[in-house]
C-alpha cells in the first residue's frame, strides 16, 4: 500500500524513533518562513510560545486522560467556568478591600481552579467507580459546566478583576520572556517528574496499556483514573486562570475549540489513543506546532475560518502518518 | 513412516488410497521474527480425519490458518483437488467448500443464530432479504446437524459449547469437502464431545476430508484416522493413528524424551501454606471446594477448561468473590483480602493469557517486571530507576530472556519470552507462595523446560507452587499431589504415585452412570 513511499533505511529509523512531528515543525518552519518575512523573528516566536503556552498546560492534563485510554472532552469548559468563577470571585474582593490586591488574587486563583477541579473530580468519580465511558461523562459535564458559566453570567463577560493579575500573569515578562511561558515551564517539569519518576506516573501508562494486568499486579486502577482526570481537570484550569489574565474579564464563551486541539496536540506528538503509549515532551511540541500553524496562518493572511480546515487535515494527516510508522517499525524488524 | 512410503506401500499392493482433496507442498509461513510454518508437505484425503498434533507454537494454527484462507503462505502452494489454488481469504476457501472452526468465534452476539449462519452470505430475493427462507434454511441446517438450537435465539444467551455449534453449523452451510476443527472439544462437556464425535463421523461417511487439532491422546484414538505432528513449523512425522502409542507421539511433539522435559522436583513439604476450606465464589464456578498445600509442594489442580480450576486461584489471590468458605495463608484468614494486601503478603499470581491480563505489551520489560514491586524501588515518592534497571536485568540474565533488552517493548518479543517476563514479576522480591495458571500456554520447548526447571528451583527452595493445568503431561510429571476438579467441585484428590493418565482423565468428564 505504501510502495509509492521509498525511504532509505537510516530515514526510516530516525522516523520510527522521532515519529512524526520533527518533520511537520521543520515543514511548517520551512514554509512559514518562505511565506511571510516577519515569521521567525525572536519577537514573533515568543508571541508564539505565549500563544501555545494555553493548549500546551491543556494538552498535558489532556495527556493523563488518553495515557490510561480515555479523554476529556470536558477541558474547554473547565477552562470556561475556571475563568467565570476566578473573575466572579475576584470582582466583589476588589471592590471590597482595594488594597488586598494579594489576597483578592489568592482567593480568586484558588476559587477558580477548585472549581474546575472539581469537573475533573465529577468525571473521574464517573469514569473510575460508576463506569460511564469518558466520551459520555466529560461530554455531559461539559454541558453542564457551560451551563453553569453561562447561568452565572448570564453570558455576559465578568468585569471588575484587579489590573495587577493580568499584569503579573499574563503580560509580565521577565528577561523578554512572558510570565505564561515560565508557568507552563515549572508545571512541565512537574508533570516530567510526576510521569518518570513516581509510582503514580508510571501507573497511569500500565492502566492505559492493559487495566487487568495492572490490577492483577496490585494497583487500584480506580483510583489511578480517577487521578487522570481529576488532574486534567486542575491542569485545564490553570490554563482558564492564565487566560483570564489575558483577557482581563471572566468569560463563559472561551475554550470552545480546547478538546479538539488539545487531543490533537497529543496525537500529532505520538500519543496512542488506545492508552499507554506518550511523551510528555512530544505533546508540548504538538501544542507549540498547531501555535505555529495558527501563527503562521495569521501572518500568512489565511483567514481563520480556512485555518481550522488546515488543523483538522493536519490531525488526520499526522494519524495516519502514525499508522505509517507502526508499519515502517514491523517491516524494519525483519 | 512418512505418507509417501506408506502410499506406495499401498499402492504396489493394488488398493487405491482415496485421492487427496487438500495437500500443501514446501508451504512455509513468515512472520516478522519468527518463521511459522517452513516447508511443511501435508495431504488430507476425502473422508479422513486427520490430527494435527504439536505443542503450541509449533504451528498448527498457522497452517490450517493458511487452509481456511486466513494468511497467504510465504512459499509453496496448496493444491485443492490438484488444482493449484491461491486462497485470498475466508470467503474463497468458504465457496470451494474449506471450512474452519477456530477455537476464536467469529460470530456476532448480539445477532441471532440464523443470522450469524448466513453472516455475509445473507439469502435475497430482489436485493431485500429473503428472512423467510433464510429461517427455513437454518431450521434445516440445525435439525440436520442435530443441534438443539433454536434460529431465533440471540447468540450472546449462548453457552460456549452451544455457540460452537453455530460456528460448527456455519461451516456445514455450503457444500462442505474440507472442515477443519480447531480444538473443538476444549470447551464442550462429554455428552457434547460425543455428538461432536457423530457429527464428524457422518461428514466423513460423506467424504468429508476433517482436519482435527487436540492435544488430547483420547480423543486422537477415538476418531484420527491418520496423524501429522509438527514441531518448531517443521512437519516431524505423518502417522497411521492405529500404529503409534502416547509415549511416542509425546516424544515426536517435544523432540526430547520426557525425562529430559520434566526436571526431578524434591520433595521435601515443610509447613503448611495454604489451606482452603469449603470454598464457593460468588459466581458459583467453585463449590465447597476445599484444598491443602504445604510449603516445597507443588500441587496440582486438573480439569477441563471452565470447570473452576482457574477460578479457585483467582479466588486465593483477592481477583474472585468468594460467598462462603476461608482461605488461610500462612496460618492466617485472608479470604477476600485484595490483590495488593496478598502480594505483600507474599502470594504471587500468574494469569493463564498473558496478552489479556499478563502483561502491558506497549511497555518495556523493566517497567513490567517491576510493576507489582514499584514500592520498592520508591524512595520518599521518587523511583528508584537505577535499582530498577539493576534489578530487572539481573531476573532478565538468570531467565535467559532472548534479546536481553529490558528497555524494549514486550510487544517485539516472543511468546516464550514475554512468558518468561510474566514469571519474572514474581521473582523481584521473595514469595511464599505461587499460583501458576496455565504456566507453559504457548511457548516453545525450550522455554517450557526453563518454566520446569524454575518451578523446581522455587519448590526446592522452599516456595509452594499451585499448578494449575490443562497440559496432562505437566500435571503427571510435575506435582506431588493433584485435585481433579469437575464443575466447581473437587472430584478426585491422587498422591504420589497415583497419579496416572486415566486415573485424572477419568475424573476429567462426566461420568456415564
Amino acid at each position: 500500500m505504501y510502495r509509492w513511499l521509498i525511504f532509505t533505511v537510516p530515514l526510516q529509523r530516525l522516523f520510527v524513533r522521532i515519529g512524526v512531528l520533527p518533520f511537520l515543525l521543520v515543514i511548517a518552519l520551512i514554509v512559514f518562513t518562505a511565506l511571510s518575512r516577519r515569521f521567525l523573528t525572536s519577537d514573533n516566536l515568543l508571541t508564539v510560545a505565549r500563544q501555545a503556552t494555553y493548549l500546551a498546560i491543556v494538552a498535558m492534563g489532556q495527556m493523563l486522560a488518553l495515557l490510561t485510554g480515555g479523554f476529556d472532552l470536558s477541558v474547554g469548559k473547565i477552562v470556561a467556568i475556571t475563568s467565570v468563577i476566578t473573575a466572579l470571585a475576584m470582582a466583589p474582593l476588589a471592590a471590597a478591600h482595594p488594597d488586598a490586591t494579594a489576597i483578592t488574587l489568592t482567593l480568586g486563583i484558588l476559587a477558580g481552579i477548585g472549581a474546575g477541579t472539581m469537573v475533573g473530580v465529577v468525571n473521574g468519580v464517573g469514569v473510575a467507580v460508576f463506569n460511564v465511558s469518558p466520551f459520555m461523562m466529560t461530554l455531559g459535564t461539559a454541558t453542564i459546566s457551560f451551563g453553569i458559566a453561562l447561568t452565572l453570567t448570564s453570558g455576559v463577560p465578568v468585569y471588575g478583576i484587579p489590573d495587577a493579575f493580568g499584569t503579573i500573569f499574563s503580560f509580565g515578562r521577565i528577561f523578554d520572556v512572558p510570565s505564561p511561558v515560565y508557568i507552563t515551564a515549572g508545571l512541565f517539569v512537574a508533570m516530567h517528574i510526576l510521569l518518570n519518576w513516581t509510582r503514580m506516573g508510571r501507573y497511569f501508562y500500565a492502566v492505559g496499556g492493559n487495566i487487568k494486568a495492572s490490577h492483577l499486579s496490585g494497583i487500584s486502577t480506580r483510583f489511578y483514573l480517577f487521578m487522570a482526570y481529576v488532574l486534567c481537570g486542575a491542569l485545564a484550569s490553570i490554563a482558564g486562570v492564565l487566560l483570564t489574565a489575558r483577557l482581563e474579564t471572566g468569560e463563559a464563551n472561551i475554550g470552545a475549540s480546547m478538546p479538539l486541539d488539545s487531543i490533537a496536540a497529543c496525537v500529532i506528538g505520538g500519543v496512542s489513543l488506545r492508552g499507554g503509549i506518550g511523551r510528555l515532551g512530544n505533546v508540548v511540541l504538538g501544542a507549540i506546532f498547531i501555535g505555529l500553524i495558527q501563527n503562521g496562518m495569521d501572518l500568512a493572511q489565511i483567514q481563520s475560518y480556512l485555518q481550522e480546515v488546515v488543523i483538522g487535515v493536519l490531525l488526520i494527516l499526522a494519524v495516519i502518518a502514525d499508522q505509517f510508522r507502526q508499519f515502517v517499525m514491523l517491516r524494519l524488524k525483519d | 513412516m512418512t505418507t509417501d512410503t506408506l502410499a506406495s506401500a499401498n499402492g504396489g499392493a493394488g488398493t487405491v488410497l482415496p485421492a487427496p482433496i487438500l495437500q500443501t507442498q514446501k508451504l512455509s509461513k513468515q512472520f516478522p521474527g519468527v518463521l511459522a510454518l517452513d516447508q511443511v508437505d501435508f495431504e488430507l484425503r476425502a473422508g479422513e480425519v486427520h490430527v494435527l498434533f504439536g505443542e503450541n507454537g509449533a504451528g498448527k494454527s498457522t497452517l490450517i490458518q493458511i487452509l481456511a484462507g486466513v494468511h497467504r503462505p510465504t512459499e509453496g502452494r496448496v493444491l485443492f483437488r490438484g488444482q493449484p489454488v491461491e486462497l485470498q481469504g475466508v470467503h474463497q476457501a468458504r465457496t470451494l467448500g474449506i471450512s474452519a472452526v477456530f477455537q476464536e468465534f467469529s460470530l456476532v452476539p448480539t445477532l441471532t443464530v440464523e443470522e450469524n449462519l448466513f453472516l455475509g452470505a445473507e439469502l435475497t430475493r430482489h436485493g431485500w432479504l429473503d428472512k423467510a427462507a433464510l429461517h427455513r434454511r437454518a431450521g434445516d441446517i440445525l435439525k440436520q446437524l442435530g443441534f438443539p438450537l433454536r434460529p431465533q435465539q440471540r447468540v450472546q444467551n449462548l453457552s460456549r459449547a452451544e455457540q460452537q455449534m453455530v460456528e460448527i453449523a456455519k461451516a456445514f452451510r455450503t457444500d462442505l469437502s474440507v472442515l477443519i476443527l480447531d480444538e473443538p472439544t476444549a470447551s464442550l462437556t462429554d455428552r457434547e464431545a460425543q455428538r461432536l464425535f457423530a457429527m464428524v463421523e457422518q461428514a466423513k461417511k460423506r467424504g468429508v476430508g476433517v482436519v482435527y487439532i487436540t492435544h488430547r491422546m483420547s480423543e486422537i484414538r477415538h476418531i484420527g484416522d491418520r496423524i501429522t505432528v509438527l514441531r518448531d513449523g517443521k512437519r516431524v512425522a505423518t502417522l497411521e493413528v492405529a500404529e503409534v502409542d502416547d509415549e511416542r507421539l509425546l516424544q515426536l511433539m517435544t523432540g526430547r524424551v520426557i525425562s529430559q522435559v520434566f526436571p526431578k522436583i524434591a520433595y521435601r513439604p515443610g509447613r503448611q501454606l495454604l489451606k482452603i476450606s469449603e470454598l464457593t465464589t460468588a459466581d458459583r464456578s467453585v463449590k465447597d471446594f476445599s484444598l491443602e498445600l504445604r510449603a516445597g509442594e507443588v500441587v496440582g489442580l486438573a480439569g477441563l477448561v471452565g470447570c473452576g480450576k482457574s477460578e479457585v486461584g483467582r479466588a486465593c489471590f483477592g481477583v474472585e468473590r468468594v460467598v462462603s468458605g476461608r482461605i488461610m495463608f500462612d496460618g492466617q484468614d485472608v479470604t477476600g483480602k485484595p490483590v495488593r494486601e496478598m502480594l505483600n503478603r507474599g502470594v504471587f499470581y500468574l494469569p493463564p493469557d498473558r496478552r489479556e491480563e499478563g502483561l502491558v505489551m506497549m511497555r518495556s520489560v523493566r517497567e513490567n517486571v517491576s510493576l507489582p514491586w514499584l514500592a520498592l524501588f520508591s524512595r520518599f515518592g521518587i523511583l528508584d530507576r537505577g535499582g530498577e534497571r539493576s534489578k530487572v536485568r539481573e531476573l532478565a540474565r538468570r531467565l535467559n530472556l532472548q534479546p536481553p533488552n529490558t528497555e524494549r517493548d514486550l510487544e517485539r518479543f516472543s511468546g516464550g519470552n514475554q512468558q518468561k517476563v510474566l514469571l519474572a514479576k514474581g521473582l523481584v522480591t521473595t514469595l511464599k507462595l505461587f499460583i501458576l495458571d496455565e504456566p507453559t500456554v504457548g511457548v516453545d520447548v525450550g522455554t517450557r523446560v526453563a518454566i520446569y526447571e524454575f518451578i523446581r528451583d522455587l519448590c526446592e527452595g522452599g516456595a509452594g507452587v499451585l499448578l494449575i493445568s490443562s497440559d496432562l503431561p505437566e500435571i503427571l510429571h510435575l506435582t506431588n499431589r493433584t485435585y481433579v476438579m469437575y464443575r466447581g467441585e473437587v472430584r478426585a484428590e491422587l498422591e504420589g504415585e497415583q497419579i496416572t493418565q486415566d486415573r485424572v482423565l477419568a475424573n476429567f468428564f462426566e461420568r456415564t452412570a
